[in-house]
């Protein structure tokens, strides 16, 4: 058939496209570098919606160009009066008939991906003691941070997603205070958090795409959210499925008090009392899901950037300097943030310097 | 009675515009307020491209940066290509179909006012403590959230100019349905008058969705209602669901008439008829169905669920075939004509590759499950941008340099005119192709700032290259119109030398009355019938006798200006409240003087009759001699 042999011709191109778009971006970033199969999907259905559309444009193009080249006055000549013609119902019914076959070749795998993407039966499935087998994660979008809350092993986190690879990983998603959008750009399209209900989706990460993207991709908000929108970055952690679960024995081992590794620190968790810190932010991994005012800090030493933006690319005295940045000029990295900066008056320099110590001790699994 | 006006001063001229109801003043009027505010909008959107050449930023704060992507859109939207289009509509509709006026000239008037105070009072906030910041759609959770009288600004401004454009629409239907001169069926009718006719019918149905969408937002923010907050039982996808289903017929509000001026300008210069005019009007009518069935694609990701993403998916998808149509029409209309490539032709030429580009994209988008990765990224901007630049403000641009004798008499200059065309098209596509590519690289729309090493850099870079060139071209339009109205060299009926409908059959700019005899339409392109039949002239459908005007009238501006002074009350009270009575005592006293105002003028309006006067046969015939400047 015609249309078989069409496909057969398009197929060069297919390949052609995908080539050239694969180098676009940043795999930790990029949605034109699929990194699990839901952004498979969907890049799938990109390829193919550009291909009819990279044909359409192809015809037009001919006619237009062949029409604005032959058809100029100064070709026809000045005193041509051209031929007024009404229309012809034979081009009108091909230029109807074609579009629509194209459209409804774009609208069958439209709807089925759509379905597919919105499947969640798994999410329910147990196993024979009643418990789930999937893994679901809370997701709480707050201005310009991000609460990480997994309800069935009773752990949560802030900013780093830590997420098993090659499985479908379950997301409930809302906002605690205005709309946001949560979205990891190389894994899978967003999903709204909205203020007033609870939003399903499942991304899934692919362990070989994950390492090529050192096991830490990007997610953004995608919905304007204030004057940090543009900050309210988190990072997602990929750790093997043995790998995860050694991280979640860690985390739900963890104490619920820290102990402090040295003199400094011990004075820094007494600051962190006195200054309040302690009344928005818990510092174990088991506390404060779903009501916290700011970020759970329990694995905070950790974490791969601070604020969620600030990269110290693994340096100890950088990653120090970002967080005292941070507790003193939270106003200025964040604008409009809720937490707010410290200046001398509130903290001495003396008591950050301890109070940094505690914090950068903050850890549960690199331990 | 402003009849006789030759020379006169300024303020003779100033108290003339600001009274007239003469829908060719009107369009002057729209012509240079939309102008203006296209120039503010425009500086907006330089900011915006400044601030991103670079990663990590710092030209503007965050929060005056959330204020300028806002008021961009606003502007852009409400104040800058709906006005523009009306100023078209208004200078060409009445004259295409061959009436004296529109229906109701006073209605006209007052639709411009109340835009033109919903837009300066918009714009106030700029100075009065802050712009609004939860962008153009103003999505209820963080627009309730705002601070200040941002939003407040929003709400009463796009309200009060929501009325003035919801009244413009009903005034071109009642017009058109009515006053086509004899032997003007509706299939007769030029694209642009069609095109009007749909559109102002999307204006009829759309606005008063966003009408009731800004009523609970005011109700909410003023006078303590909680229709979208959650925590007292509120919802804030109900105002999604109120914004888009305006927001989406909106888009083909704007989109229909620069379709119609496209279609006049190939049929005028591929000297040829329009190809499957009744293929054209369907797909318009049809376009503009459609447009009310899709506004779920805006919020695809909102959760909705798989059935209702689906449905509105293959909608949207839809509305690619009456586009289409259009398009091979377009290139089929000059397919075996004559063509002139003059300036109005250039952009009605580059418009189809643009279009079809922001065409293609748009069906992109429709893929529901490809758009949770589009949604909200600088895809979705490059999207938006191809088809309201490529398609509105070329269509625009065509637009002025088309109609611009037939308004002022003067032509703007060709070359000027070309170079402003290669700046604008080529500084369009350099700054907004790249965006396609940075929204799939993982970039997000109304960022503030990007970071480095995200592989961001040289995409932002080059797009704020391109937004210079665009700059420069509108630069040389103004220049351009400021050399063409100082030499003020004057043209005749048919300056193009190849028009078709009945605005080219009379004096540029035409007599305040139009048509001294009504004239008779026998057949589409009544003007080139003629003239193919050798007749410099239309034959008049009625004998000459007396024509009946309307007065020129104060009242449309004193109504618009008392529902601004009210604004101002309805504004202020708010903080009256919250300070128990001890500050902004004047609030609720303005807010009664402003509605008292408005009332009163209505009052005046309805019980003073106003008959109008008649202009006499006799100047009529007088005004023949003396070369139709009556």
């Amino acid at each position: 058939m015609k249309n078989g042999l069409k496909k057969w011709r398009l197929l060069p191109l297919f390949t052609a496209l995908a080539f050239i778009l694969s180098g676009c971006g940043e795999p930790f970033l990029s949605a034109l570098q699929p990194a699990g199969e839901v952004a498979q999907m969907q890049y799938d259905l990109m390829l193919l919606s550009t291909i009819i559309m990279v044909v359409v444009i192809i015809v037009v193009m001919i006619i237009y160009v062949i029409s604005i080249v032959k058809f100029r006055r100064a070709k026809v000549g000045e005193n041509t009066i051209p031929k007024q013609v009404e229309g012809s119902h034979k081009l009108e019914i091909i230029w109807t008939v074609v579009p629509i076959i194209l459209v409804l070749i774009l609208a069958v795998p439209t709807v089925a991906a759509t379905f597919i993407l919105a499947d969640q039966t798994e999410m329910e499935a147990v196993d024979e003691e009643g418990n789930r087998t999937a893994l679901v994660v809370d997701v709480r979008a707050n201005l310009y941070w991000w609460e990480f809350n997994y309800p069935d092993l009773g752990i949560v986190t802030a900013q780093d997603l830590v997420v098993p690879t090659d499985q479908n990983v379950y997301f409930n998603v809302i906002a605690s205070d205005v709309k946001h959008s949560f979205w990891i750009p190389a894994v899978g399209g967003k999903i709204d958090t909205n203020v007033e209900n609870m939003n399903t989706f499942y991304l899934h990460f692919d362990g070989e795409k994950a390492q090529e993207a050192d096991n830490l991709f990007y997610g953004k908000c995608a919905e304007l959210c204030g004057p940090s929108h543009a900050l309210m970055d988190f990072k997602v952690q990929t750790l093997s499925p043995e790998d995860f679960d050694n991280w979640v024995t860690a985390m739900q081992e963890a104490e619920a008090e820290p102990e402090p590794q040295n003199d400094l620190a011990a004075r820094g968790e007494e600051v962190f009392g006195e200054q309040g810190c302690i009344g928005c932010h818990a510092v174990s991994p088991a506390q404060g899901a779903g009501i916290s005012q700011g970020p759970n800090l329990a694995t905070l030493g950790e974490r791969s950037r601070v604020a969620g933006i600030l990269d110290y690319k693994g340096d100890e005295e950088q990653h120090e300097a970002y967080i005292k940045e941070w507790i003193r000029d939270a106003d200025r990295l964040k604008p409009g943030n809720t937490m707010g900066g410290y200046n001398e008056d509130d903290l001495s320099d003396e008591d950050l310097d301890a109070l940094t110590e505690y914090l950068m001790g903050l850890k549960v699994y690199s331990e | 009675m402003s009849t006789v006006v030759q020379k006169k001063g300024f303020f003779p001229v100033l108290w003339d515009y600001l009274t007239t109801v003469d829908h060719k003043k009107i369009a002057i009027l729209y012509l240079i307020s939309g102008g203006f505010f296209f120039l503010v909008g425009g500086l907006e959107a330089m900011v915006i491209r400044i601030q991103l050449a670079v990663p990590d930023s710092n030209f503007v704060s965050a929060g005056l940066y959330n204020e300028i992507l806002t008021m961009h859109g606003t502007t852009m939207i409400f104040l800058a290509a709906m006005p523009l289009l009306f100023a078209f509509m208004n200078a060409v509709v009445p004259l295409q179909i061959g009436a004296r006026d529109v229906a109701f000239p006073f209605l006209n008037s007052l639709g411009f006012w109340l835009f033109f105070f919903g837009g300066i009072f918009l714009n106030l906030s700029w100075f009065l403590g802050g712009a609004p910041d939860a962008g153009w759609t103003s999505y209820a959770s963080l627009s309730l959230a705002s601070e200040g009288h941002g939003i407040d600004f929003y709400v009463l401004g796009l309200q009060i100019s929501g009325a003035g454009t919801l009244i413009a629409g009903i005034n071109f239907l009642v017009t058109i349905i009515n006053m086509r001169a004899p032997g003007m069926t509706y299939m007769r009718m030029p694209l642009f008058t069609w095109s009007t006719f749909v559109a102002s019918a999307l204006i009829l149905f759309a606005f008063p969705p966003l009408t009731v969408g800004l009523f609970l937002m005011l109700f909410d923010r003023m006078f303590g209602a909680n229709f979208f907050d959650h925590t007292m039982g509120g919802n804030t996808i109900i105002w999604e669901h109120l914004f888009w289903i305006f927001g989406h017929p909106e888009v083909y509000i704007l989109i229909l008439p620069a379709f119609g001026i496209f279609s006049e300008i190939f049929a005028t210069f591929s000297r040829k008829r329009l190809f499957g005019y009744s293929a054209m009007v369907f797909a318009t009518v049809l376009i503009g169905f459609l447009g009310f069935m899709v506004w779920v694609h805006h919020m695809f990701t909102v959760g909705l669920g798989p059935t209702a993403n689906a449905i509105f998916a293959v909608a949207t998808m839809a509305i690619a075939v009456p586009t289409g149509v259009k398009i091979f029409n377009w290139m089929l209309t000059m397919w075996g004509g004559s063509i002139k490539f003059t300036t109005p032709m250039l952009y009605a030429v580059a418009f189809i590759p643009s279009f079809v580009a922001g065409g293609v994209t748009g069906v992109m988008l429709a893929v529901a499950a490809a758009d949770y990765q589009y949604h909200d990224t600088y895809f979705v901007v490059a999207h938006f941008h191809y088809v309201i630049i490529g398609g509105v403000v070329l269509g625009l641009l065509a637009g002025t340099h088309f109609y611009w004798p037939k308004m002022f008499g003067t032509m703007l200059n060709e070359t000027l005119g070309k170079v402003t065309f290669w700046l604008f098209l080529i500084g369009f596509h350099l700054t907004f192709f790249i965006q396609h590519f940075l929204g799939l690289m993982g970039m997000p729309r109304r960022i503030w700032k990007y970071l480095p090493n995200q592989g961001l850099e040289v995409g932002n870079a080059i797009s704020t290259v391109g937004a210079f060139f665009m700059a420069a071209g509108v630069l040389v339009l103004i220049y351009n119109i400021i050399i063409t109205q100082v030499r003020n060299e004057r043209v005749g009926n048919d300056p193009w030398g190849d028009g078709r409908t009945l605005e080219w059959a009379i004096a540029s700019p035409p007599p305040f009355y139009n048509f001294k005899q009504l004239p008779l339409v026998r057949g589409l392109d009544p003007y080139w019938i003629e003239k193919m039949e050798g007749n410099d002239r239309m034959t008049p459908a009625e004998p000459i006798g007396d024509i009946h005007m309307p007065n020129n009238s104060f009242i449309p501006f004193v109504m618009s200006l008392g529902l601004f002074i009210a604004a101002f009350g309805a504004m202020y009270q708010v903080d009256w409240r919250a300070s128990d009575g001890a500050e902004y005592g004047w609030a609720i006293p303005v807010l009664v003087i402003g509605m008292l105002i408005t009332i009163g003028s209505m009052a005046v309006r309805s019980l003073k009759d106003d008959h109008g006067y008649h202009v006499h046969k006799e100047d009529l015939e007088k005004d023949d001699e003396e070369g139709g400047r009556l």
